[in-house]
């Protein structure tokens, strides 16, 4: 890109401007010792055509919706159409959380996200002793069908798209989601959204545990078949770094070990005898959007240019749309600080801002109270706000990929993208994801990490505002949002309601031909939507599972 | 004579929280301090951390939530320990809790309790001046 001429003589201009740098320094040192990222990235003072002198543009950069899709996966980009703002939200009953969703689209959100309680999300009905204490503590309670009807009461979803963070039972609440469309009129073949479904990562970080990770790679090839055939324009595998990275990993492990989860799904998918194009094109990704602004932004172009190269070299996709990666963005949980909470609004905003500059196709960003609580309606519309004002008035969506070309952000781009697969040719040496998290390696890599980031910000080699740093000698409470505690009651009275009223003997036949099913190897899909339009309850069917497949349980690793 | 005995910690999480990055990252700063540690890894009811905690003859636990099942969670985790005649087991918490429950967990029994940002050497520390081991 830059003739020999010129860098030869840039080359000789850097060497006079870093003397001139370092004359400057011997009279008053840099400010800090070492320059880093978030992730302990060291950066320099400066880059230049020199850092990208064999740069080929339209191999390694290329333009919007050309491989590899650097500069993002569709031609138009956000002149076509912007991201999608699609705010998590979930508390308390149904009830509830249907009237937050109402709130968020009135607010003028253009995507639902659905976030369920501890009891839903590890697979427990309100009425288990396991659910004690914790019924819509921090999303919402789903205990069967006739929660997701009153979830979606009033929404249009045959125009809004659903996404649904759930995994272990992720088959279920999808199955609820397809048979409240139905009974609506509404036509699985039009419904639009994404399950989370990837239970590789909740081994490596998130942690919602139910079977073991061969049956669970099982269920979610079910779903993915299941998808292909039946619900085509659902995203039925969200491929997560988002969780990875709350977990404490770096940027680049975040990247790497999401794209490993990614090609573990693939495989998993290719055995079954999928053909890769059916299925690739609706597999959707999950990134964090952290601190430091630039390494995000470089993360998501290497994220976008791996995956298309991964697809098109190592599985020989023939469609274009099997290349893309598609992904949702959530603003970084763990960089928001319990101190000063209104600070969060600032950090929220430069998150969403790199998420953005990084070419996500969703968005969701946090809310300033969202380390203390689920958010209150004033903070969450403060956060859909957020993504409005970049949308509308910074500026910034007006070009595609405006940082393409930048030294810094194009060095950033390639140093991720070439450590990242070193990392995956590491786990596949290990014989794959799976063989790697029997291992515990992306558990203890993440461990580390975590460790390591700890030990920085309480030595305030790191600074975090508020904390270690320009802190407050008194804290004014902000108020924050409470959850009925008289809700765990009323959830099993109306659960036991929905066991009275049902035919208890269909729910009996068609429990049993799930089991039966579970030890065969048809795809389970069709039996569990049977089951939720009959009213069985999520723990019914995941007792099931327990059943057949075994559980799981944390090895309690440090 | 008593020879010297390292304080022993169990590092617990109850109920479905599958948040643990704080709890593993704890387990190694007490580690690292010179304690005796015991994790107990993921998803245990308030019966299994007190069986842990007397198996493994601790002199503390830890109790880590951020998933906001804590007010029923570890009080009962105390109400067991009391039960079982171990209520000295000195039983400490951290993780995001309210302002206001705060209190509530500390009448309930909860000795200290931890919230986001503190430094790792400052709950080393509390534990070495609070924690005795037991039987001394």
């Amino acid at each position: 890109m830059f003739n020999k001429k010129s860098l030869e003589d840039i080359a000789n201009e850097e060497k006079k401007w870093q003397k001139l740098f370092n004359e400057y320094t011997l009279k008053a040192p840099e400010r800090l010792k070492r320059f880093s990222t978030v992730s302990d990235r060291p950066i320099k003072n400066i880059y230049t055509p020199l850092d990208i002198e064999d740069l080929d543009y339209p191999k390694e950069i290329a333009f919007p919706g050309i491989y590899p899709f650097t500069r993002g996966v569709q031609p138009t980009m956000y002149r076509g159409r912007l991201w999608t703002m699609r705010m998590f939200a979930g508390l308390g009953s149904a009830k509830d959380t249907n009237e937050r969703f109402h709130l968020l689209v009135n607010e003028g959100q253009t995507g639902l996200s659905t976030a369920f309680d501890m009891p839903t999300l590890m697979g427990y009905d309100t009425d288990s002793p396991r659910s004690r204490g914790e019924c819509g503590k921090c999303g919402v309670a789903i205990d069967s069908l006739k929660d997701m009807e009153i979830l979606f009461d009033g929404l249009p979803i045959d125009k809004i798209t659903t996404s649904m963070t759930i995994n272990p039972p992720a088959s279920i609440l999808w199955a609820m989601y397809i048979a409240m469309a139905e009974n609506r009129g509404i036509d699985r073949r039009i419904i639009g959204g994404t399950i989370q479904n990837d239970m590789l990562k909740e081994f490596i970080a998130q942690k919602t545990f139910m079977c073991p990770p061969k049956p669970s790679m099982r269920l979610i090839t079910d779903t993915v078949e299941f998808g292909t055939k039946e619900v085509p324009r659902w995203n039925t595998i969200s491929i997560s770094g988002y969780h990875i990275r709350e977990a404490g990993s770096t940027a680049v492990q975040e990247l790497a070990f999401t794209l490993a989860d990614g090609i573990a799904y693939v495989e998993a998918a290719l055995e079954r005898g999928l053909d890769i194009d059916a299925f690739a094109p609706r597999l959707s990704f999950f990134f964090n959007s952290h601190l430091d602004f630039f390494e995000e932004i470089a993360k998501f172009r290497a994220a976008r240019r791996m995956w298309s190269r991964i697809m098109k070299e190592r599985f020989k996709a023939k469609d274009e749309r099997s290349l893309w990666l598609r992904f949702h963005t959530q603003t970084a949980g763990c960089s928001l600080t319990a101190q000063q909470p209104y600070n969060n609004v600032i950090r929220t905003s430069l998150e969403a801002l790199a998420a953005v500059l990084g070419g996500t196709q969703s968005l969701h960003t946090n809310s300033l109270d969202e380390v203390l609580a689920i958010p209150t309606e004033e903070a969450a519309t403060i956060a859909l706000r957020t993504q409005q004002i970049i949308a509308e008035e910074s500026g910034v969506a007006n070009t595609i990929d405006p940082l393409g070309g930048s030294f810094f952000v194009e060095r950033l781009t390639r140093d991720m993208e070439e450590e990242a697969f070193e990392y995956i040719k590491k786990i596949d040496d290990m014989g794959g994801m799976v063989a790697a998290i029997e291992r515990n390696y992306p558990q203890m890599e993440i461990a580390d990490a975590a460790y390591k980031y700890q030990l920085q910000v309480d030595s305030q080699e790191k600074t975090v505002v508020g904390v270690n740093k320009y802190v407050s000698e008194e804290e004014i409470p902000i108020e924050i949002l409470q959850i009925d505690e008289e809700l765990e009651e009323k959830q099993i009275k109306w659960l036991n309601e929905v066991k009275e009223n049902r035919d208890n003997t269909k729910v009996k036949e068609v429990l049993e031909k799930l089991g039966e099913a579970c030890e065969g190897n048809s795809n389970l899909m069709p039996v569990i939507i049977e089951a939720v339009k009959a009213y069985a309850t999520e723990q019914e069917i995941t007792d099931v599972f327990r059943d057949v497949f075994g559980v799981y349980r944390d090895p309690g690793v440090y | 004579m008593n020879k010297e005995r390292r304080i022993r910690v169990l590092v617990a999480k109850p109920g479905l929280d599958g948040h643990d990055r704080g709890a593993r990252i704890i387990a190694r700063a007490y580690r690292d301090a010179g304690f005796e540690v015991v994790y107990s890894g993921l998803h245990q009811t308030p019966e299994e951390v007190v069986q842990a905690a007397i198996q493994e003859d601790v002199d503390m636990i830890g109790l880590s939530s951020l998933a906001g099942a804590h007010m029923y969670l570890f009080p009962r985790v105390v109400e067991l320990l009391k039960e079982k005649n171990a209520d000295d087991i000195l039983v400490c918490g951290g993780g995001i809790f309210p302002e206001e429950d705060i209190p509530k967990l500390k009448n309930a029994g909860i000795k200290e309790v931890f919230t986001p940002g503190t430094p790792l050497t400052e709950i080393v520390n509390w534990v070495k001046e609070n924690v005795k081991p037991r039987g001394l």
